[in-house]
C-alpha cells in the first residue's frame, strides 16, 4: 500500500526523490479522510517552497485541507490533470495523482521523514485514537 | 409516506395510469418561456417616445435580452407558488436549529412594513418629511440599549456577520486613539465561522484559543494569552454549546485589566433577553442578530441586521450616520461625527428589518421575559428526554440549546448527518450538525420559545425511533431522506464542475 | 402572549417533567448580581391593533403622498401586486438558508433562476445568490479583484456613487489596500486620459459605475481596453439596474457589482436591498456570497445545492473570500419574481419610459432660465443640471408643494454646488412633471 521508496510526513504528504527533483502528494490515508476531492489549489511551477509550510489546498465538499510542503526548493512542474480531474487523489494517490516537483535546495532534508513502516506505524496509532 | 404506492396506483375507469400531479416536475421558468408573453402591463407612454440608439448613441444599446423569460401572470403564480412547496419553514414546523434560533415571524411585522409612508420612503429625503421613519430607527435604538445595557449603537450594519466587523474596527479606532490599535484578537476554538473571517477583513491577526474541559474559557490560559497585542477577546455567551460561561465578570476584568476589549456575539441573546444584560457584566462592544433573538424573517437565507451596541468609550467612532433627537424633539441623521471610522454600507441600514424588530419589541414590551423562559424550558425539556439516548459531551447546565454528539450512534456506522437526514422522513429539519468545531459529530438543538409541548414531544419522538432505527437498520438513516421530492444531492458532482446558471 | 404556545399548566408539566422546581434553576449559572430583578423598562406590550396603529402614525410624519425626484441610488419603480403576494408565502418568507438542500429546492431553484437572470442582464458568465447591497457588493469586487491580481491598488472614479465609495474606504484602511480617486472629465465620465500606462501598471481594477452618480454612461469598452493592457480588472457599479432594460451590458467588466433594488424592492428608507455580483467563470473561485449549482440525486432527478462552499466562512473561516453569511435572499426573490413578470419585453418597456420621461423632463426644465445641462455624456434616467440657485432652497420651496426635488450634489461634491441630480421614472405621471417643472420656474422667479 505505502510504496517502500516514498517518505512520508505526519502532514500525509509523501515524496519520492529522482536525483534532486522530488514528487510530491498526498497519502491514501489523507483522501480516505478527506472525502472525495473537488478541487485542487498548486502553486505555478517557479513557485520557492518551504519545508512544512503551506503550499497549497486540497478541497473536498465541507473542508479545505492545507498542503505542506516535506521539503524546501522550487515547484518546477505541477500536475495539469488535476484540474480537470481532482477526483484522480481519491483514485491514485500515490501515483497518477501526483500533485507537484520540486527541485530540492538540500536533497539530504529527506532522511528527516518517515519511511513506509513508520508511516503505517504512525497512521496504526492515529486510528487508535479516533475509536478511543 | 410511500410514495411508490402512490406512484402504481391508478384510478379504476380512467384511459391511462394516474401520473403524478405537475407540480412534482414544475421546471425552470426559462423552459416555460414563449416569445410573445407577458407578466405585466405598464399604463401607457404618457409623453413623446424617444429612440435609445438616437438618444444615446447606437453604441449604448442593447440587443434583446437572450434567454430572458417570457411568461404570463399565472405562469408566474404558479411556479414559484410550486416551488415554494418544495420548502420546509417555520410555519410548517420547527427548526431545531442551534444557535440560529428560528422563531415564529409575526405577520403583524410584515404588514406594518408595508404600509405606504413606510415602505416607499427614499432614504436621501429631507428629515423634515421623514420623523416617522426616523422615530421608529430611534425607538428601537432605545429598546435595544434597554435590553443589552449598552450606552450607544449603531444601527447600519446589515447582518451578523457585518455587525462583528464593524464592532471590530470600532474596537480598533478606539485603541488606535489610545496609541496603539495592537495585533491581535482571541477566539475560542467554539466560534462561529464568521467570527474568525471578520478578525482578518479588519485587519487583525486571529488567535484561537482552545476551551477547557468544560467546554468554556480557561480564564488561566486567557492569563497567559492577553498581552500587549491582544485587541480583544470575541466571545459568544452562552457559549455555541449553549452554557453560559459563568466566569464572565473574571474574563472581563483579565482583558480589560491589559487595556483590551470584550467583544460579545449576540448570536446567543435568545437565552438572556430580561434575565441578565451583557453591559453589565463587561461587555464593551456587541452585535444583535435581529434575524434571530428579534424574529424577522429569514427568508431563505436573508436579510438579516446587525446592529452593534457599544459602551460610552466607543461612541465616538459609531460609523455614520448615527440617529439622534435634539434638543428640540426632532429626529435627525448624525452626520458630522469626525471620528467615526467611516460607513460600513450605504445609507442607515437595512430599515425594513428594523422596522419588524422594533415592532416585535412592542408586542412583548416588558414582557419579553416569558419568551427567554419558555425557550430555556423547551431546550432543557428536550435535553432531559434525550439524555441517555444520545451522548452529552459537555454535563453542564444548558440555557436555550443543547449539544449533543453521535458518539454512541457511530458504533453503529452511522453520524450526526445521517441522523438529520432521517430527520426529514419525522417532518422536520436537521438541527445543526457542523458545528461548533470542538464538539466530533455535534448534533447543536436549540427549539426557541414558539414550539408547543407538542412540537416538542414530536420532535423527541422522532430522535428516540431514529435512534432506535439507527442500531436495528442503520441503512435507512444512511440513505435517507426517503420522502422529499428529491433524495440525497450529488454534492461532490456540483463542486467539481459547477453549473451556476441555465443556459438556452 | 399570543407568540407562546404553552398554557400555564403546560409550563408547570414541562417543568416537573425535567425536574425543576422552577424556570431559576436555568439561570443559576448566572452569577447573582448579573441576574434582573426587575421587568425591562420597554414600551408595550402591545396589541395587534396598537401596534398598527403605532406605525401608521408613523407613516403620516413621512413624506406620504409627495412626488420625487430622487434617484441617486434608490429607484421608485412600478411593482406588481403578485410579487408580495408571493413573497408573503410562508414558506419563502419563514424558511432557512437552504443547507438542506433536499428540504428547500424552493428556495434553491429561485437562486439558481436569480444567478441566470442576473448574468443575463449584465453579460457576465456567472452571479452570486446576492450581497447585502450595492456599496458592500462594490467593496468585496474590489477586494476581489485585488485578491486576483495580487496587486495592492485601485482607482476609483469621483463619479462613482459618494457613499460606496465611503464604505470601499472604510474596508481598504485596514486592509493595506491604497485606493485612488480618478477625476471626471467635461463629458462625466471618467477621465480616461489620466490612465496611462504607469498609472495602471500597479493597480488592481480601475473601478467605475455606469450610469454614474451624475447619470451618464460611462464607455466601458474604451476603458477596458486600456486597463487590460496593464493587466488590471475593470468593475463596474450598476445602482440603477432598469438601465439593462437597454443600455448596452457591461460585458467587458470582469466583476460587476450591481445593487437590484431598482428591480421591485421599495425604496424603505435605505433597506433591506440585493446587492449582487457578477463575474467571468474564471474568476468565480475568488467571489464571495452563496452559490446555487445543478446536479443530481441518485435517482437522476435534478436538483439544486449550495455549492463551492470551500470558499464561505463557515468552512474557509479566517481565510474565507468574505465574513458574509447571511444575505439578501429573500430580495433576490423579489427582483427575481418582478423579473419574470415583466420578461424581456416588459423591462424593455419600463426602460424606455425612463428614458422618454426624463427626455421630456429634461427638456421642459431647460426652458426655464438660467437651468442648464452639466455634462455632455449621454444619460438614463437620470441627468446633471445647474441651477441659478442654492438647490437646498430650491428643494425647500418645492417640499411646500409636496414635491420631493432632485439631490443637490453639493452634499458630496463642493465643486458642483448649484448643481442637482434629477431622476425621473415610469412612474412619475406627465402631470406631476409639469406641476415641477412650474414650481421651479415660479421659485426662481420668485426673488430672494
Amino acid at each position: 500500500m505505502y510504496p517502500s521508496d516514498y517518505r512520508y510526513t505526519k502532514d500525509h504528504e509523501w515524496i519520492k526523490l529522482d536525483g534532486t527533483v522530488g514528487t510530491i502528494g498526498i497519502t491514501e490515508y489523507a483522501q480516505a479522510e478527506l472525502g472525495d476531492v473537488v478541487f485542487v489549489e498548486l502553486p505555478k511551477a517557479g513557485t520557492q517552497v518551504k519545508s512544512g509550510q503551506s503550499f497549497g489546498t486540497v478541497e473536498s465538499v465541507k473542508a479545505v485541507s492545507e498542503l505542506f510542503s516535506p521539503v524546501s526548493g522550487e515547484v518546477t512542474e505541477t500536475n495539469a490533470a488535476l484540474a480537470d480531474s481532482p477526483e484522480k487523489i481519491n483514485q491514485d494517490p500515490h501515483g497518477a495523482a501526483w500533485l507537484v516537483k520540486v527541485r530540492l535546495a538540500d536533497p539530504k532534508e529527506i532522511s528527516g521523514l518517515m519511511d513506509a513502516a513508520a508511516y503505517q506505524a504512525y497512521i496504526a496509532e492515529k486510528a487508535k485514537e479516533h475509536s478511543a | 409516506m410511500n410514495s411508490k404506492a402512490i406512484e402504481t396506483e391508478t384510478l379504476a375507469g380512467m384511459a391511462g395510469p394516474a401520473s403524478r400531479h405537475i407540480s412534482r416536475d414544475e421546471r425552470l421558468i426559462f423552459e416555460n418561456s414563449a416569445p410573445g408573453k407577458r407578466g405585466m402591463e405598464l399604463p401607457p407612454l404618457d409623453v413623446p417616445a424617444v429612440d435609445p440608439a438616437a438618444s444615446l448613441g447606437r453604441d449604448f444599446v442593447r440587443d434583446s435580452i437572450e434567454g430572458f423569460p417570457e411568461v404570463s401572470e399565472i405562469e408566474v403564480i404558479r411556479h414559484f407558488t410550486r416551488l415554494s412547496s418544495w420548502n420546509y419553514a417555520i410555519d410548517l414546523g420547527m427548526y431545531p436549529l442551534g444557535s440560529c434560533t428560528m422563531k415564529y415571524n409575526p405577520r403583524v411585522n410584515e404588514f406594518v412594513a408595508r404600509l405606504d409612508g413606510l415602505a416607499s420612503e427614499h432614504p436621501e429625503q429631507p428629515a423634515e418629511v421623514s420623523q416617522g421613519c426616523l422615530r421608529i430607527l430611534h425607538d428601537l435604538q432605545k429598546c435595544l440599549l434597554a435590553i443589552t445595557g449598552m450606552d450607544a449603537a449603531t444601527l447600519q450594519p446589515a447582518a451578523g456577520a457585518q455587525g462583528e466587523l464593524t464592532g471590530l474596527l470600532l474596537i480598533r479606532a478606539y485603541l488606535q486613539s489610545q496609541g496603539n490599535a495592537r495585533k491581535k484578537v482571541l477566539i475560542p476554538d467554539s466560534a462561529h465561522g464568521t467570527n474568525p473571517a471578520s478578525v482578518v477583513i479588519a485587519g487583525y491577526e486571529v488567535q484561537n484559543i482552545k476551551s477547557n474541559e468544560r467546554g468554556q474559557i480557561d480564564t488561566d490560559h486567557l492569563r497567559e494569552y492577553v498581552n500587549g497585542d491582544v485587541a480583544a477577546l470575541m466571545l459568544t455567551n452562552p457559549s455555541t454549546i449553549g452554557v453560559f460561561e459563568e466566569r464572565i465578570a473574571e474574563i472581563a476584568q483579565i482583558l480589560h485589566e491589559r487595556g483590551a476589549l470584550v467583544y460579545m456575539d449576540g448570536a446567543n441573546m435568545n437565552a438572556l433577553a430580561g434575565i441578565t444584560r451583557p453591559g453589565d457584566f463587561g461587555v464593551d462592544v456587541m452585535h444583535l442578530n435581529l434575524h434571530k433573538t428579534f424574529s424577522t424573517p429569514h427568508g431563505g437565507g436573508g436579510p438579516g441586521a446587525g446592529p452593534v451596541m457599544v459602551k460610552k468609550i466607543l461612541e465616538p467612532f459609531l460609523p455614520v450616520p448615527v440617529v439622534v433627537q435634539k434638543e428640540n424633539g426632532q429626529y435627525a441623521l448624525d452626520h458630522n461625527r469626525p471620528r467615526a471610522i467611516g460607513r460600513v454600507r450605504a445609507y442607515c441600514g437595512n430599515f425594513g428589518v428594523l422596522l419588524r424588530a422594533l415592532a416585535y419589541t412592542l408586542a412583548y414590551g416588558p414582557g419579553i421575559r416569558q419568551a427567554t423562559e419558555d425557550a430555556v424550558v423547551n431546550a432543557n425539556y428536550i435535553r432531559k428526554h434525550l439524555e441517555g439516548i444520545f451522548d452529552l459531551p459537555y454535563n453542564l447546565p444548558s440555557m436555550h440549546e443543547v449539544v449533543f454528539s453521535d458518539a454512541r450512534q457511530k458504533k453503529h456506522g452511522v453520524n450526526t448527518m445521517d441522523i438529520a437526514k432521517r430527520l426529514i422522513d419525522f417532518g422536520f429539519h436537521p438541527y445543526t450538525t457542523a458545528f461548533p468545531l470542538i464538539v466530533p459529530g455535534a448534533m447543536m438543538i436549540e427549539p426557541t420559545e414558539s414550539e408547543s409541548r407538542e412540537e416538542c414531544d414530536h420532535f423527541i419522538g422522532a430522535m428516540r425511533a431514529i435512534a432506535a432505527e439507527a442500531e436495528a437498520n442503520p441503512e435507512l438513516l444512511k440513505t435517507a431522506p426517503h420522502s422529499t421530492r428529491v433524495g440525497r444531492l450529488d454534492e461532490v458532482a456540483a463542486a467539481r464542475k459547477p453549473i451556476l446558471r441555465w443556459k438556452p | 402572549m399570543r407568540y407562546l404556545p404553552k398554557s400555564p399548566s403546560e409550563r408547570r408539566e414541562m417543568l416537573e417533567s425535567i425536574g425543576a422546581r422552577s424556570v431559576e434553576v436555568f439561570f443559576q449559572s448566572i452569577p447573582e448580581k448579573f441576574r434582573l430583578r426587575e421587568p425591562l423598562p420597554l414600551p408595550g406590550p402591545l396589541s395587534e391593533m396598537e401596534i398598527i396603529q403605532y406605525f401608521q402614525a408613523r407613516a403620516a410624519e413621512n413624506a406620504r403622498g409627495f412626488t420625487s425626484f430622487l434617484g441617486a441610488g434608490v429607484y421608485q419603480h412600478l411593482r406588481s401586486v403578485v410579487t408580495d403576494a408571493l413573497v408573503q408565502r410562508g414558506e419563502f418568507l419563514t424558511s432557512y438558508t437552504p443547507y438542506q438542500a433536499e428540504m428547500a429546492q424552493g428556495t434553491l431553484t429561485a437562486i439558481f433562476e436569480f444567478q441566470t437572470l442576473m448574468s443575463q442582464l449584465t453579460g457576465q458568465e456567472v452571479a452570486n445568490a446576492s450581497m447585502y447591497d450595492g456599496s458592500t457588493a462594490l467593496t468585496e469586487a474590489v477586494l476581489m479583484a485585488e485578491r486576483l491580481t495580487g496587486r495592492h491598488r485601485v482607482l476609483v472614479a469621483r463619479s462613482v456613487h459618494p457613499e460606496y465609495r465611503q464604505v470601499l474606504a472604510t474596508y481598504a484602511k485596514n486592509l493595506g489596500l491604497e485606493v485612488e480617486e480618478v477625476r471626471y472629465a467635461e463629458s462625466g465620465q471618467i477621465d480616461r486620459a489620466t490612465l496611462t500606462p504607469e498609472v495602471l501598471a500597479t493597480a488592481a481594477a480601475v473601478v467605475v459605475q455606469s450610469p454614474n452618480f451624475f447619470g451618464v454612461l460611462e464607455d466601458l469598452p474604451a476603458l477596458a481596453e486600456r486597463v487590460h493592457a496593464a493587466g488590471g480588472l475593470v468593475v463596474n457599479a450598476i445602482t440603477e439596474a432598469v438601465s439593462l432594460g437597454i443600455v448596452r451590458p457591461p460585458a467587458e467588466a470582469d466583476i460587476v457589482a450591481m445593487e437590484g433594488q431598482a428591480f421591485g424592492v421599495a425604496p424603505s428608507f435605505g433597506g433591506p436591498y440585493v446587492g449582487v455580483i457578477a463575474t467571468r467563470e474564471k474568476f468565480v473561485r475568488q467571489m464571495p456570497g452563496r452559490l446555487a449549482g445543478q446536479t443530481t440525486d441518485a435517482a437522476g432527478r435534478r436538483g439544486f445545492v449550495l455549492t463551492l462552499a470551500t470558499r464561505e466562512q463557515h468552512i474557509r473561516r479566517e481565510k474565507a473570500t468574505s465574513n458574509i453569511c447571511t444575505n439578501e435572499a429573500l430580495y433576490a426573490l423579489v427582483a427575481t419574481i418582478h423579473l419574470c413578470l415583466l420578461g424581456k419585453e416588459g423591462l424593455r418597456e419600463m426602460a424606455l419610459q425612463n428614458l422618454a420621461k426624463a427626455r421630456f423632463a429634461q427638456a421642459e426644465l431647460e426652458k426655464i432660465p438660467g437651468v442648464r445641462r452639466v455634462f455632455s455624456g449621454p444619460t438614463f434616467n437620470e441627468f446633471t443640471l445647474e441651477f441659478p440657485r442654492s438647490v437646498k432652497l430650491i428643494n425647500a420651496a418645492l417640499l411646500r408643494e409636496k414635491i420631493v426635488g432632485p439631490f443637490a450634489l453639493g452634499t458630496h461634491y463642493p465643486e458642483l454646488a448649484k448643481r442637482a441630480l434629477v431622476c425621473v421614472t415610469e412612474t412619475a405621471p406627465r402631470a406631476e412633471i409639469e406641476r415641477m417643472v412650474t414650481a421651479v420656474r415660479r421659485i426662481l422667479e420668485t426673488p430672494v
